[in-house]
């Protein structure tokens, strides 16, 4: 099923009496979710995700805006008749019954006509039981799992009613990084395989990138972007989402346009065309810098780290923003690490400029 | 190994030494002086060994009455107090701007003395020369005829000493009770919301269990509370229980020991044996009810 989201914003009252300025969690946040797809909602600690998700299930009500799923607007609906299957942070698993009795729970509330008998409760908690491969833990406890395990419970326990919307906030969080990997991708699967709109918050941009058919960065409650991950991280709208996107991060220098020229300090490092001069923030992708005796980037070396595949090579410049400039290069270039400079040209479609005020980017040619 | 066992037992020895002290030795003496027949205080002496002091406990009328007396006490009160301060703890932690001020409301009986509340029973209940007593006036009021709760009837007296017992546990069965509420995590009630399930298959399957310990806590210290009352009936009806006909099993202990027909150590232990062994059964009893029954 579709969602879409109106003009959706969410203010809390100050709890600081004297100061009277609200919070606000979500701000006007227009979107169309298209069915049965995956999308990560991205952003850092704070930027109004979980609230987000609140409003979607209905633990919430909205400020203004409105929100439909599918033709229907459901923004008065209580959470109970929408219809979302939601998945906790902390999952929630009910500690004083098994995991059978937590995955029955929902279709124990069903009334009227909806009441299942016993065997088709237990053919149903079966079913998603297998999908989320716990079958044999169906007796313990949520005491008596694992953290991965009692995830898997907890996604059981929102699919069991078979709901429209799956709602996952920080599924994640307290997994280690292996089963991180593992638990991501089982979520993509078992998405794949009941096709159900599924929306994943986290503030860990890989894992948001690597299971998302689309995403949206926020910050303070806006939406920074929307769109495919590779697109998001090839074409950031803004320095927020170009520095939020991609590990190692993305190296930001102070620098400026003139005749179409980008300099960093004293050296002009690309052309620009179509840019008016003016002072800007260019920020180029680890990968973007390709090693050259004669390139227009001098920087000064610190390490070079041979990773396998890849060479990453860690400098300084003053102009950068952060104190380290991490670099990606493929192994096949020999750095001589004992060397107290080194010299970089920049691949233009790795990197960007950006206003120096509003953080917008600056489209070139 | 060995050594460490050593030392282990050594790390104890202070509170040991100090709960044998204080807890078993003392109970070691009742026991034993419960066996000692026609023990005299003054002398120090006794004439022989028997059951005697328990088959004269047994067979006091007295004794009957408190025993009597008592079970009834903690069969009407523990059940009573818990259930209705768990449902003022459910309504206060419902109405969240109103919960700070009845908090402190429900509390007041807690730290105000026995005895003063024993004085604002009398007013309600007490006969006097002036009044009848608030609660008097109130059955008048609708027609009732008056009664005597503190000199009268045994049922209304009985009626009295409930009320008062609950009265003056409730505040603490609240604080316990609503702090136990706001301890249960909302993403429980929320899951639960999202989910569509009712009010009351919420408290029944969440609440409840999530609270059960503290429930069974209340369960346990109000048997043994109630097992111990002696101070509430004498702040109702003075020190002569036993002409009230509303003695409880410690009161009769006291007796036995200071009161005006006290002086009898032996019987006092041989009733304090049995108590603590009616104790003990029914908090043995509790416990293994609770084995199954109670969610940590
Ligand atoms: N009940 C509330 N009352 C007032 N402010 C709130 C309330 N709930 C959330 N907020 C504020 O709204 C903003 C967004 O909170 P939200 O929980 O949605 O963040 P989040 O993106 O989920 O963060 P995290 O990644 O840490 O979980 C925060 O600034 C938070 O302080
Ligand atoms: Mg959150």
């Amino acid at each position: 099923m579709k969602i879409v989201l109106e003009h959706l914003t969410k203010r809390y009252p100050s709890r600081d009496r004297k100061r009277k300025e609200e919070v606000i969690a979500v701000n006007d946040f227009t979107f169309e979710i298209p069915d049965g797809k995956l999308i990560g909602l991205l952003g850092p600690s704070g930027c109004g995700k979980s609230t987000t998700l609140n409003l979607i299930s209905g633990l919430e009500k909205p400020t203004e805006g409105k929100i439909y799923f599918g033709e229907d607007d459901v923004t008065n609906l209580p959470p109970e008749n929408r219809g979302v299957g939601l998945v906790f942070q902390n999952y929630a698993l009910y500690p004083h019954l098994t995991a059978y009795e937590n995955i029955i729970f929902p279709l124990q509330n069903l009334k009227g006509e909806e009441k299942l008998s016993k065997e088709e409760m237990e053919e149903r908690a079966m079913k998603v039981a297998k999908m989320v491969q716990i079958e044999r833990l169906m007796e313990r406890k949520p005491g008596q799992m694992s953290g991965g395990q009692q995830q898997r419970v907890a996604i059981a326990r929102a699919l069991v009613k078979t709901p429209n919307v799956l709602l996952l906030d920080e599924p994640l969080s307290n997994l280690d990084a292996r089963l991180r990997l593992q638990t991501r991708e089982e979520i993509k699967r078992i998405q794949q395989e009941t096709k159900v709109t599924t929306i994943f918050v986290t503030h860990d941009q890989e894992e948001a990138m690597s299971i998302s058919d689309m995403i949206v960065v926020m910050k303070e409650g806006a939406v920074q972007q929307i769109g495919k991950p590779q697109e998001v991280y090839d074409v950031p709208e803004n320095l927020f989402v170009a520095k939020f996107l991609g590990t190692p991060p993305i190296n930001v220098f102070e620098a400026s346009v003139k005749n179409e020229t980008l300099y960093i300090g004293s050296e002009a490092v690309l052309r620009v065309g179509g840019v008016a001069d003016q002072d800007v923030w260019c920020a180029i992708r680890p990968e973007g810098f390709i090693p050259d005796e004669n390139g227009p980037l001098t920087c000064g070396m610190i390490a070079v780290e041979v990773m396998g595949r890849d060479t990453s090579v860690v400098c300084t410049h003053d102009l950068c923003e952060a104190v380290q400039i991490r670099t990606i290069i493929s192994a096949e270039n020999k750095i001589d690490a004992s060397k107290k400079t080194i010299r970089f040209s920049l691949k233009p479609y790795k990197t960007y400029i950006f206003a120096k005020g509003s953080e917008e980017r600056i489209d070139f040619t | 190994m060995e050594k460490n066992n050593l030392k282990g037992w050594l790390y104890l020895l202070p509170a040991i030494a100090f709960l044998g002290f204080f807890l078993v030795y003392p109970l070691v003496d009742v026991f034993i002086y419960s066996f000692e027949e026609g023990y005299n205080s003054a002398s120090q002496t006794f004439f022989g060994h028997g059951w005697y002091n328990y088959s004269y406990v047994l067979h006091d009328t007295y004794f009957l009455q408190a025993v009597k007396n008592t079970i009834i006490l903690v069969a009407v009160t523990v059940p009573l107090s818990t259930g209705i301060a768990l449902l003022i703890s459910l309504a206060l932690s419902s109405i969240k701007p109103l919960k700070e001020l009845f908090q402190t409301v429900y509390f007041l009986p807690y730290v105000t003395n026995t005895l003063a509340v024993g004085l604002v029973f009398m007013i309600l209940f007490k006969k006097t020369a002036y009044s009848d007593g608030m609660i008097n006036v109130l059955i008048q009021l609708f027609g009732g005829k008056s009664v005597d709760f503190i000199d009268g009837p045994y049922w209304a007296k009985m009626f009295v000493l409930c009320f008062y017992t609950i009265w003056i546990v409730m505040p603490f069965k609240i604080l316990i009770l609503t702090s136990a509420l706001a301890s249960v995590d909302q993403t429980y009630y929320n899951a639960a919301r999202v989910d569509g399930t009712s009010k009351f298959r919420i408290f029944y399957k969440i609440t409840l269990p999530m609270i059960s310990p503290m429930i069974f806590y209340l369960v346990i210290t109000g048997f043994i509370g109630a097992f111990k009352a002696y101070s509430d009936a004498v702040a109702l009806f003075g020190t002569d229980l036993n002409a009230a006909g509303m003695n409880t099993m410690v009161g009769y202990i006291y007796d036995m020991l200071y009161g005006n027909s006290g002086g009898f150590p032996s019987y006092a232990s041989a009733a304090a044996i049995i108590l603590f062994v009616i104790v003990l059964s029914i908090t043995c009893i509790n416990l293994s009810i609770s084995r199954d029954k109670i969610h940590y």
